[in-house]
Formats: structure tokens, sequence, C-alpha cells
């Protein structure tokens, strides 16, 4: 599987990270030197094998459908780059 | 007393409840010691106010007889802990900044059991490297030097600034996390103690995630015991994370009774690498030796999967990594992009997290976000979860026909110095962790201990690996191997 540089930008663009263009062949080069090391997986057989979801067998507990915790609106909004009246601010999402 | 920062954790407290010494005295000798140390640059948010603070108020209880297991002992706490008002950054410029509203739970349970928090410790950027070169501070620099040489060498990573920082006696102990041996291989780099619990033993709240089926928090000390003492203090059951074990957490010091007759101790034959260096080999062939003498069984194993381990863990780690950093998006904390007119939030993401987030950052989430993307899910993220079943299941045979622990060397090498690995590729840097990262795709307990020298006169480093939830049994067979292997040494103070 090899990526080319179309298949990178389109991973950036997903990842919502700005690669610039000329960086983009070098990123292709580092994601197939990775995938390339991925690959080795292929060798194993794994027909039958269960893909792991939890390392300790265990069901997730449960809890009472209730309220523990809020009213906390400052300390939620303490560490915003840009909060204003008890809000997020974010630039214009909707036109 | 002298060279109060010097001691380790059993000393100080035994010190403490004697009356020979009090927490004001040992956390003003290791403030002196942080601010004598900034070449080493592993206190990277330094709290003296915090410190004296807790440390006055730690004589208190002593003096009321009411001390609790580590009442008064200075801790340094590495950055990925988030700590109330203090800043809290993952050595990450996208949380540049960041002052959390909240505690950790383990640096929350250490503050409860009376220690003093002398400050934030240098790492790996949100724990993703090697040897702290990927950090927003800059390198940690591990107090070790070659013979002869000057050259800086890299304590290791990404719990970096915590094995720097232990080892050049700037704190009594400190706390690190493991995602794929973030503890045990600076351990090893800078002749210390670490150990990475069972995954659940510790509470992963609080604590920024990087991979949250693989992170775990862990003690890194002077000692085992040191080890023993605060791995208890950290551990036991929070409901605030839903894979934290409602276990009860047994007295660890009171396991190390240093007899392990009759224990048997596996040692895998696929650990045995091409190209492994021969001071390498030694090591390992000595510490079996070491724990035969003390009356352990010696056996040979077979864990066949253990070549895939890494590059499984290069699947499942980017994935979960790329689906946990999705929280770092300018809007609720940390750094945001300056945008220009017309940018719209798609701008502001991509913009934020191309100048928040290193290069090593960056490669990771975008792997994990191609590994994790339709069409190819199948083939890397599902097949990589499959394999790590396979692996899991290599140490569940073993343990079932018998084996009690096993024998392996932490790293590949000793430390290399810092700028060395620059030119070489991702890959290269990866298969550090090519004798840790089983340990957390299985979730298993495993302890790093310092066994020797190598012919430059840098520490080496064994590792034990034991079975879920028996840390208390593999602190004692580490115990028997720091008695026999007699580790002394320390680094000469350049700084």
């Amino acid at each position: 599987m090899s990526i080319d540089q179309s298949t990178a930008a389109k991973v950036a663009k997903l990842a919502r990270i700005k690669v610039e263009d000329d960086a983009l062949p070098a990123l292709a080069d580092e994601f197939n030197n990775i995938l390339g090391f991925i690959e080795q997986l292929n060798e194993v057989d794994v027909s039958g094998v269960e893909p792991m979801t939890s390392v300790t067998p265990q069901r997730l507990k449960r809890r009472v459908d209730e309220v523990t915790d809020g009213g906390q609106q400052p300390k939620v909004l303490a560490n915003a780059p840009d909060a204003r009246e008890g809000f997020f601010a974010v630039p214009k999402v909707v036109e | 007393m002298s060279d109060l920062n010097k001691l380790g954790l059993a000393e100080a407290r035994d010190a403490l409840r004697k009356g020979d010494t009090t927490s004001v005295e040992l956390t003003e000798a290791c403030l002196k010691a942080i601010d004598a140390a900034d070449a080493l640059n592993a206190f990277v948010h330094k709290t003296p106010e915090v410190a004296m603070e807790r440390a006055k108020a730690a004589d208190e209880r002593i003096k009321a007889g009411d001390a609790p297991s580590m009442c008064g002992l200075p801790v340094g706490i590495k950055d990925l802990f988030c700590t109330k008002g203090v800043a809290s950054q993952a050595a990450s410029g996208i949380l540049e900044g960041f002052k959390p509203e909240y505690e950790s739970t383990v640096s929350q349970k250490l503050a409860d059991a009376g220690s003093v928090m002398l400050g934030k410790l240098n790492m790996d950027e949100f724990a993703m490297g090697s040897s702290n070169e990927t950090s927003v501070y800059g390198n940690a620099v591990s107090p070790w030097r070659r013979d002869g040489d000057e050259a800086q060498i890299t304590p290791g990573g990404s719990s970096g600034g915590s094995a720097a920082a232990v080892a050049a006696d700037l704190c009594l102990a400190a706390t690190g996390t493991d995602t794929g041996g973030s503890i045990r291989q600076p351990a090893a780099f800078t002749g210390t103690v670490g150990i990475k619990p069972t995954y659940g033993r510790c509470s992963r709240w609080g604590i920024v995630a990087f991979a949250s089926s693989l992170d775990q928090a862990g003690p890194m000390t002077k000692s085992v015991r040191d080890a023993a003492i605060m791995l208890e203090a950290m551990c036991g059951h929070d409901p605030k994370d839903s894979t934290s074990a409602e276990l009860a957490v047994p007295d660890f010091e009171a396991m190390l009774t240093g007899d392990i007759k009759g224990k048997k101790i596996g040692i895998p034959k696929e650990y045995r690498m091409d190209g492994m260096p021969e001071e390498i080999s030694k090591l390992w062939a000595d510490g079996a030796e070491m724990l035969k003498a003390a009356g352990a069984e010696i056996v040979d194993i077979s864990l066949p999967h253990t070549k895939y381990a890494l590059p499984a863990y290069y699947v499942i780690a980017p994935a979960e990594a790329s689906s946990n950093l999705a929280r770092y998006d300018g809007v609720r904390y940390g750094h945001r992009a300056a945008l220009e007119a017309g940018d719209g939030i798609t701008e502001m993401y991509e913009k934020t997290r191309a100048e928040g987030f290193g290069s090593e950052v960056q490669r990771r989430v975008m792997i994990g976000t191609y590994v994790l993307s339709a069409g190819f899910y199948d083939a890397y993220y599902n097949r990589a979860r499959r394999v790590r079943t396979l692996i899991k299941k290599d140490f569940e045979d073993v343990f079932a026909a018998g084996v009690d622990a096993i024998l392996t060397p932490a790293t590949p090498s000793a430390a290399f110095g810092l700028g060395e690995m620059t030119e070489a590729d991702p890959v290269q840097m990866y298969l550090n962790d090519v004798f840790t990262v089983t340990v957390n795709l299985a979730g298993l307990p495993g302890v790093a201990v310092p066994a020797g020298l190598d012919k430059q006169g840098l520490p080496l480093g064994l590792q034990l690996i034991g079975k879920p939830w028996e840390e208390g049994d593999l602190l004692n067979t580490a115990y028997a191997l720091e008695n026999a292997a007699g580790f002394v040494a320390k680094p000469q103070q350049w700084w």
C-alpha cells in the first residue's frame, strides 16, 4: 500500500492539520515508511481471532442515570481562548 | 542531616518519623537542588509555594501523630498530570497557558498521602517519544555522561524529566506514565526504578490521554522499596475512570521479603534479538544467574508473537491518539491560531493544530487518522487488535504453565546522545520500546531495575514482567534482583 501526495493531503484534511503543499512529498514518504513497518502484521494468521476491546475482561460499569455534577460554567470557560457572555466564541459557522 | 535531597522515600520517611529532620528541611533541600539544575531542564514548572505550604502542613501532621504513608515526602509530577491551578501542558504548545480547574486522581491521592509537590516535569509531547526530544520545553538532559565525554545524553522518554530529576536527586521520587515503555525505558537509561502497574490499577482520570487502552501511571524512584511505597499511594479504584479496577490495594512494601525460593522465572527466546549488544546479552544472563542464586528456577519460554508487538502498537496507539487529540481544537483551552480575514472554523482548527502540535504528534495523529479511515479500518486497525489478542494469549499461556515472572532486558541499548537519532527515521526511534511495548499491549505489570553499567559508564536495566494484579509479587522479585545486582552508581555532578 503506497501513499501518494493526494492521499497524504486527504489524511491531513481529515485530521484537521494544515500541511503546506511543499511539505506533502516528505509527509507521504514518512507515511510509507511507517506503513511499511506496520505491513508486517499481514504475516500473522488472525483467522478466528477476536479483536481486543478490553485488555482486562470486564463489563463496563453502569450507574444510575441522574445528574451528579454541573453548574460550573465559569470553571468550564476559564481556559477558553475566547469566551463571551458565558459561551465559547468561535469564528462564524453558519452564513 | 546533610544532602537531604539524596534520600529515598523510605529513608526520608523513617527520618521524619524519628524526628531527625522535617518536611520543610527536605523540601528546601530539593528546591535548592532544583534551582541549581536548570541545565537538566527536568522541572519545567516549579511550584515552590505549593511545596512549602504542603511541607508545613505535613510537619504539623507528623507532630500530631497523624502521618499518612508519604507524609512530608517531596516528589515531582510529570507534566501529563492535571494539577489544579498549576500549568499542565503535556509538554505541548497546544496546551500553552492551560491551568486545570481540577486535580488528577493520582496526584490527588499522592497529596492525600501527604506528599509534597515540587513542580511539573519535562516529557515528550503528549508522551509520544523515547528521548524527551519532542517537548515544547526543549530536551530534558540526563545527569549521566559517558566516561570522559561531555556530550549530552538522553534521559529517555517519554518520562524523561521524571527520570532525570530522580537520578539527579532533585526530588525523592516522581510520577511517570507508560503507554509503550515511557516509565521503564527512562528508568533503565538513568539507573532508577520504574514500575508500570497492571492496566486498571491507577486511575487515568485527569491524566492527559494519549492511548487510553494502554496508558498507565506509575512511580519512578531510587529503589524498589520506594516504588512499593509510592505505587500503593497511587493505586486504587476510582469511579471517574470506567476501566479502574475495583480491587483492594495490598501493602506492597510488606511483601518485600526478598525470598523468591521456588519462583519460576521465564526467559523468552524471542527477546534475543539479532545484533543485540554483547553487554545487554551478558547483563540479561547475569540477571538470570542472580535470580537462580536467590533460589528461583530459570526456564526457557516462548512468546511467539513478540515480533508483531511494535507494528501492532504503531497502529493502535496512533489510532487512539488521533481520537483523543481531536479535543485540541482551539475552542475550549490552550492555543488558538491567529486567523486571517475570511477564515472560518475549519481554517481555525487546521491552523491551530498545525501550530500547536509538534511534528511527531502530527505524524502520529495522521497515521491514526489513516488507519481508522474508511477502507483501511479492517486492514489495519482491526487486524492490529486481533494481533493484540494473540500477544496477550502468549503471556497467558506462559503464566498458565506455571511461570511467575519473566526476565528481559529493559532496552536494546544504553542511553544514546541527544541529537544522535535526529537523522534516523521514526521507526528506528520506535525500536527503543521493543522489550517494553508487549507489556502494555497485554495490560501486565512490568518493572525496570538498574543492573549494571555499560563500558562507557552508562546505566543498563533489566525488566521483570508479572501476572495481572500481582505487583506485590513482582516487586518482591525485583527486590531480590536489586539486592543481588547491588547497583549503587550515581552520576557525577557536572550541572
